[in-house]
């Protein structure tokens, strides 16, 4: 088992918000990027397509077009050079990974969207950060009963 | 008091800097440590020290002496004791508890981390010493991990044809007491007794570690 001060530890750097985004979901993602001596905001938009790794390692893959040129960034979710993490549209998707879009060609790309109201999303936020803080309660008295 | 204190190894993981780049830490559970025992270069001890015990041990798994040892300190029997040698007399009494707040007290940026390394059982002197080994090919059979010649003879530059001693061969390796030094404290938290250091220390998660106020390194 994990120890449990790998979470107290990692706890201190975790993100607080903007961690309810979907796989299919496109979103704009705001960078800290600095040049030289200036720092500056970048926005990035594209497409949600993999979310992987856990705890402060988590990374998420953003597609988008460039040109004609699909391009794809990786970002690490809990870097404090992410500043904010948009959603802008919802897709409606079947799977954990969407490889697949790689391959599509024009309309094919285009994810049907899943028409979410702004309080849904909100609720389902609350939803997960309840969730989230029922496994960490629970985690925390296992630990205590240690 | 020379700030330093006793802790576990719990393994290593990453965190963000401040400009968000990531680096490689080590969380050790530190402290809380018992003083145990104060030396005083005026006493009889002819030297000025504090014993430091963490974590306990459950009486019947310990021996009455340590019982009784820990008893004026009013504490429980501890599993890890180590002696911190200390230059001047130190107002610590005995019965003291250790936190790692010590370290944020006396604005400790680099420690020093003592543990037992990993231990890597019978090794070859090339990965022992880091030897070469000999040639893959150009006729070289059943021996391209081999040591090469240790000397003819008399290399002590003695009258005995003996090889000289601590001559590198293979043999073991590892579970040796190794010191890491200038480590930076990346953060801790009192509450929860944890430490985290950028970098590696030696030992197994779960290994004791001495970390105290680097010697070498202040700023």
């Amino acid at each position: 088992m994990r120890h449990k001060l790998f979470g107290v530890v990692e706890g201190q750097y975790r993100r607080q918000s903007e961690l309810n985004f979907d796989i299919g979901d496109t979103v704009v993602v705001t960078t800290r990027i600095i040049e030289g001596e200036k720092e500056r905001l970048q926005d990035y938009e594209g497409t949600v397509i993999a979310r992987k790794g856990a705890g402060l390692d988590a990374m998420f893959t953003v597609r988008r077009l460039v040109g004609n040129e699909g391009v794809e960034r990786v970002f690490p979710l809990h870097s404090p050079k992410v500043v904010s993490i948009r959603t802008v549209r919802s897709g409606k998707i079947r799977r954990a990974k969407l490889y697949f879009l790689r391959d599509r060609v024009g309309k094919a790309r285009k994810l049907r969207e899943r028409r979410v109201s702004a309080e849904a999303r909100a609720a389902a936020a609350g939803a997960r950060l309840e969730r989230d803080r029922r496994v960490a309660e629970a985690q925390e008295a296992v630990a205590a009963a240690n | 008091m020379v700030p330093a204190i006793l802790g576990k190894k719990v393994g290593m993981t990453q965190v963000f800097g401040p400009a968000g780049e990531r680096m490689p830490v080590t969380i050790v559970e530190a402290g809380p440590c018992v003083v145990l025992q104060v030396k005083a270069a005026d006493a009889a001890d002819g030297y000025h020290a504090v014993q430091l015990g963490f974590e306990d041990v459950k009486p019947h798994r310990s021996t009455l002496p340590a019982i009784g040892h820990s008893r004026k300190a009013q504490t429980s029997p501890k599993r890890f004791i180590r002696e911190i040698r200390l230059s001047d007399a130190t107002d610590r009494k005995v019965g003291d508890v250790v936190t790692v707040d010590i370290f944020k007290d006396a604005g400790v940026k680099y420690v020093d981390v003592v543990g037992i390394s990993k231990g890597k059982g019978f090794q070859g002197a090339m990965k022992r010493y880091g030897f070469g080994g000999q040639p893959g090919s150009h006729g070289t059979e059943r021996k391209h991990r081999s040591p090469g010649s240790i000397g003819a003879h008399a290399q002590n530059r003695g009258t005995s044809g003996a090889i000289k001693k601590g001559k590198r061969m293979s043999g073991h390796m590892g579970s040796d007491r190794q010191t890491i030094r200038n480590q930076a404290i990346v953060g801790m938290d009192a509450e929860n007794n944890v430490l985290w250091i950028r970098g590696a220390i030696p030992g197994p998660p779960g290994g004791y570690v001495v970390i105290r106020k680097s010697k070498t390194r202040s700023e």
